[in-house]
């Protein structure tokens, strides 16, 4: 199966990657643009068609290296391969 | 005393470790490699500074995971004295032995220079042969060195008497304009519960020796050498 991580910081947590990325959309004319927050974004395979098992490794993945669940989130989608 | 050294890819001042480690110890630290499963029986174990992994995913989240990581985190919840220096501090962080995460530098810069340090506590196995209030000078080298923790866990580790030193002024006050990376409540190094586990941005072996310009630092080396002999 095919995962597609997504890791975004917690809210409250400071983006300054994120401030500048909305300081630089505002200097090129892009006004309407407000709070910026940037993240990862990891797809990987999974050998293994239990959508179910699939997922419970997707999670210790996730728990135990993808992210630092300190100050991130994480969500994922998964799809037959 | 024994020390032992880990040496990541990409760690870049495990031998500026060292040189200060056998100034301190009169003898060489043993330098590990990361892929080792098994490391020498150490008194002290030194994780160095660097971009161990390039700095992939997180500063810190690969060398973690490396297998030499395995034994220092079983060592530490024996009581073996670790010391985590700039990246070494991130891994500690990442590997679960140091509460909260080093962050992007709020300025998103890269900093490089000298910056001044109260020491917070001299009865530590690290700290002793400083005075109390001491203010030192150690460098920093690093772009991720943001310390952040929620606001309950701040509160805890100062409670406990866990934070090692914080950004000051050259007087010892501590004050925004003395924090260089935006670092919660200016925290540059923080213990384990036990205090025998440090970890800190600032590089005390890159002022270790008046050759270097000052001398700083060696004296976390002299105490550590005094209270494991």
């Amino acid at each position: 199966m095919k995962a597609r991580i997504t890791i975004t910081l917690k809210p409250g947590v400071l983006d300054p990657q994120g401030k500048a990325i909305a300081g630089a959309l505002h200097a090129l004319g892009f006004g309407q643009v407000g709070d910026v927050r940037q993240g990862k974004f990891i797809e990987l395979d999974v050998a293994e068609s239990d959508p179910k098992k699939a997922e419970a490794e997707i999670k210790r993945m996730c728990e135990q290296l993808l992210a630092n669940t300190i100050i991130e989130n994480y969500a994922y989608e998964l799809e037959a391969a | 005393m024994k020390a032992s050294v880990v040496v990541f890819p990409g760690s870049n001042c495990d031998r500026d470790a060292a040189v200060a480690l056998e100034a301190a110890m009169g003898r060489p630290p043993a330098m590990v490699w990361h892929g080792d499963a098994e490391l020498p029986k150490s008194d002290l174990i030194v994780l160095p500074g660097g971009f161990s992994y390039g700095d992939y995913l997180r500063s810190g989240a690969m060398a973690a995971h490396s297998p030499v990581m395995r034994e220092v985190i079983k060592r530490a919840q024996a009581g073996t004295p670790v010391l985590g220096i700039c990246n070494g501090f991130q891994v500690l962080t990442e590997a679960g032995l140091l509460p909260g995460v080093l962050m992007r530098n709020a300025t998103l810069k890269f900093i490089c220079k000298d910056v001044h340090l109260k020491v917070e506590r001299t009865d530590t196995a690290f700290t002793r042969h400083y005075a109390k209030r001491e203010v030192v000078r150690f460098p920093i080298a690093h772009k991720d060195g943001s310390y952040f923790a929620d606001e309950a866990t701040l509160d805890r580790l100062e409670g406990e008497g866990q934070v090692a030193f914080r950004y000051c002024e050259t007087d010892g006050r501590i004050t925004a304009a003395a924090n260089p990376n935006g670092s919660r409540r200016n925290i540059a190094g923080v213990y384990n519960e036990t205090r025998t586990v440090l970890g800190l941005m600032p590089h005390p072996e890159r002022l270790a020796d008046a050759a270097l310009g000052g001398t700083d630092g060696i004296k976390m080396f002299l105490s550590l050498v005094e209270t494991l002999n």
